[in-house]
């Protein structure tokens, strides 16, 4: 039977708001497992993460930018925000999505198998979305492309009847418009 | 030559584990708690002739990191804790833990194999930094020499600043044996430029000084952080209690920054608060959050929480506004410093709270006060543990006192029964809830108080957990005093297995209890019983008159429950009083029933 009301502290926990994707960028010290740290943060507290990119950044200041796209109601965006930055290896932490100058890119290399008028029609849809051919057989091509998170995903679903074999994706890169740096 | 050559030329190459000395002693540690073994002997070798550092020989390495926590507690200092490898380390992550929760400043020391072995699955090797990363606020696997001294400050800074909290540092055998230049604190170049906020927004505190002044209903709801922001604070949250004349109310973790003995003291909030202070938090109007986290022991059902009140939240972890509680005001800062300024904002602005409300408000609060939620009947022939408590605190009162606790009843009779003037006498486990705690911390705070009155208010079954430490305090000559409230039972668990679970008391009475007693005697310590009210005051001024170790093997009713109680899943104004202890079964419903 189900309960009356939900009578529990966590039962409640689970707010009736709507969850959205969000991107943070954040610049860490790159030091042996500052990953480990970041991810095992949103592991115990029980946080998605959608995509995950690492890279160092800065040679000579020993910082790496990590941009993790998330999901969650905006009282739990604003958590993972500040415990991103409470982390001792934090040095900035930005919400790529909410900030109206965010920029994200995503690279994505996808294979599609196909001979005939799907393949002809392939390559068009790839022409259209300026996909680049970085590989290809009698009965198949390899396509680089890049753009937003969305533009990634409607390339797949059109290629999908035309022979999609496999999709290989960064995950989001993000960066500022304008002439301010991190 | 240049300048730089000249002072590496002056210097001499030393080890990694004289290092570690020597920045023990920069950073003013005096006293640390440890236990040896193979990956941590050249640390060991280079503490043998150095007569500044005391350590503490533990007997298990939990105990070393209570006892680090009831140093840090009860002096505001970090805590120092030196293990060695694999079960070294891993026995102290309990405690680890333990401090994360509660914002203690520990520095832990482990030791680990040498860097050619790790990986290989050698003796005592474990995954310390792997283990550890998620319970510390920082930690270190040092890999070269060149780095240690950096680290080695690196730690101590990052343990007490900000939120305080837990740092290790584990560092390889071959490390502690390498040579490198030693550098001080002043010296070395931090890597991490770590630097929280601790002064509050000008702007937010000004909005929240207007806020209070407008309350009809105002409440101070203090926490750890009050005392973690050092005796300072607890002297301007008096300040700040007076000029408003609000009442004070505190988490578990709070108590001793506000006075006992003072009329605007409401008593300890929360599922075993005083019925006044959850009542008022229920129909306060505005809410002066300082230092402390909304934790799930102090709202009850959130959606009930405090539902008519403005909230103002002070905290110097940015992550703990908002997290449970949504507020109206969130300060980030410190909390001896945003009480600094709301004080002087308050006065340049010539403020008062409405004398009219407030005697209303203080009306309604006397007539919560009149319920007398922690009334208990003492027996004539049986000791009630609060009575024993009671006894405890009105005997040691004016004395030098620190009292820490197990977890469970007797925590929560200490907290209600035990009263507090000043802060850091007061050393419990409060968001982990770890028994065990208490004996190793009254070790760790007698080390750093030799002539003071040291007293762990337990449980027969926590001060089992860590036991072995009687043997510490022996060896060290601390005088502590193990004051067991002993009822056979796993007394919160039988309590809840009695409201929640049917009466179905599944593994929760000790059927084999040693006698506490012989115990203290084989430990060459002083045991103590009472089993009767009358003899009572009598054997507590013994154990407060002997000179040396004490267990006190206090028998008590066995079926005492702890009161009042808010039910799991109800609001604060739903609090149940001992009287109430009738059908509680029916009071909790299903839902509550799933919560701990």
């Amino acid at each position: 039977m189900p309960d009356p009301q939900p009578a529990s502290v966590y039962d409640l926990s689970h707010d009736e708001e709507a969850e959205s994707l969000a991107t943070f960028a954040v610049l860490v010290d790159n030091e042996p497992g500052v990953l480990h740290r970041l991810v095992g943060l949103f592991a115990a507290r029980g946080y998605n993460i959608e995509s995950l990119t690492v890279a160092e950044t800065d040679r000579n200041a020993h910082t790496s930018r990590v941009t993790i796209v998330t999901r969650g109601t905006p009282n739990v965006l604003n958590q993972i925000h500040a415990q991103l930055e409470k982390m001792v290896s934090t040095r900035h932490v930005q919400d790529v999505t909410r900030d109206p100058n965010g920029l994200e890119r995503e690279l994505a290399l996808v294979k599609v198998r196909g001979t005939g008028a799907e393949r002809v029609e392939a390559l068009r849809v790839a022409d259209i979305f300026r996909a680049r051919v970085i590989d290809t057989t009698h009965e198949s091509f390899v396509f680089e492309l890049t753009g937003a998170p969305s533009k990634v995903d409607k390339f797949c679903d059109l290629m999908r009847p035309l022979g999609l074999v496999e999709v290989s994706r960064t995950g989001v890169l993000s960066i500022q418009r304008g002439v301010d740096g991190f | 030559m240049t300048a730089h050559q000249t002072i590496e030329a002056k210097q001499v190459a030393i080890t990694g584990a004289e290092m570690v000395v020597r920045a023990l002693l920069d950073q003013g540690v005096d006293t640390l708690f440890g236990y040896p073994g193979g990956a941590v002997l050249p640390i060991y070798d280079a503490l043998f002739a150095e007569p500044r550092l005391q350590h503490v020989l533990v007997r298990h390495e939990q105990g070393a990191t209570h006892a680090a926590e009831g140093y840090a507690r009860s002096t505001g200092k970090p805590g120092v804790v030196l293990v060695t490898s694999g079960p070294g380390a891993t026995n102290a992550v309990t405690g680890i833990v333990d401090a994360l929760m509660d914002s203690i400043p520990l520095v832990v020391i482990t030791g680990q194999v040498a860097t050619h072995l790790i990986g290989t699955d050698a003796f005592q090797e474990c995954d310390t930094v792997g283990i550890t990363r998620s319970i510390t606020k920082q930690n270190y696997l040092v890999k070269d020499v060149a780095d240690l001294p950096r680290i080695m400050h690196e730690a101590f800074h990052i343990a007490v600043s900000g939120r305080p909290g837990p740092v290790v540092i584990d560092i390889p055998k071959d490390v502690q044996f390498g040579k490198g230049l030693y550098q001080g604190p002043g010296e070395v170049q931090h890597a991490h430029p770590y630097a929280p906020r601790t002064k509050g927004d000008a702007g937010r505190i000004a909005e929240a000084v207007a806020m209070i002044a407008q309350a009809k209903r105002p409440i101070l709801y203090t926490g750890g952080g009050v005392i973690n922001a050092g005796p300072r604070a607890a002297a301007l949250l008096r300040e700040f209690a007076a000029i408003t004349g609000a009442p004070v109310t505190s988490t578990l973790m709070g108590l001793g920054a506000f006075p006992a003995s003072n009329p605007q003291w409401l008593g300890m909030v929360g599922m075993h608060g005083s019925f006044e202070s959850n009542n008022a938090m229920h129909d306060c109007d505005v809410m002066v959050n300082i230092g402390a986290r909304f934790d799930d022991r102090v709202t009850g059902r959130l959606d009930a929480f405090s539902p008519g009140s403005r909230k103002i939240h002070i905290d110097i972890d940015p992550s703990s506004i908002g997290k449970n509680i949504r507020t109206d005001i969130g300060i980030v800062g410190d909390a001896g410093s945003v009480l600094e300024d709301l004080l002087a904002a308050w006065k340049s602005r010539n403020l008062a709270t409405d004398k009219a409300a407030m005697a209303d408000w203080w009306k309604q609060i006397d007539a919560w006060r009149a319920r007398d939620g922690f009334r208990y009947t003492q027996d004539s022939k049986l000791i009630k543990p609060q009575h024993a408590v009671q006894r405890l605190y009105e005997l040691t009162r004016g004395k030098d006192v620190y009292v820490t606790t197990e977890v469970g009843q007797h925590q929560m009779w200490a907290a209600q029964f035990f009263h507090f003037e000043e802060p850091n006498r007061w050393m419990t486990s409060g968001g982990l809830g770890t028994m065990g705690y208490g004996l190793p911390a009254a070790v760790g705070v007698q080390m750093a108080h030799r002539d003071a009155l040291v007293i762990d208010i337990a449980g027969d079954a926590s001060v089992q957990m860590t036991m072995q430490e009687m043997s510490t305090a022996v060896q060290y000559d601390l005088p502590i005093k193990i004051f067991i409230l002993n009822n056979e039972w796993m007394g919160m668990v039988r309590q809840w297995q009695q409201l929640l679970h049917g009466e179905r008391y599944s593994h929760s009475y000790s059927a084999s209890l040693p006698d506490f007693v012989k115990m203290a005697e084989a430990y060459g310590c002083v045991g103590i019983r009472a089993e009767h009210p009358d003899e009572l005051d009598a054997k507590i001024v013994q154990m407060i008159e002997t000179k040396r170790p004490v267990i006190f093997d206090c028998r008590v009713t066995k079926d005492e429950n702890c009161f009042p109680m808010i039910p799991s899943g109800k609001a604060h104004n739903e609090m149940i009083l001992a009287a109430d202890n009738r059908d509680l079964g029916s009071v909790i419903d299903d839902a509550g029933k799933r919560l701990v």
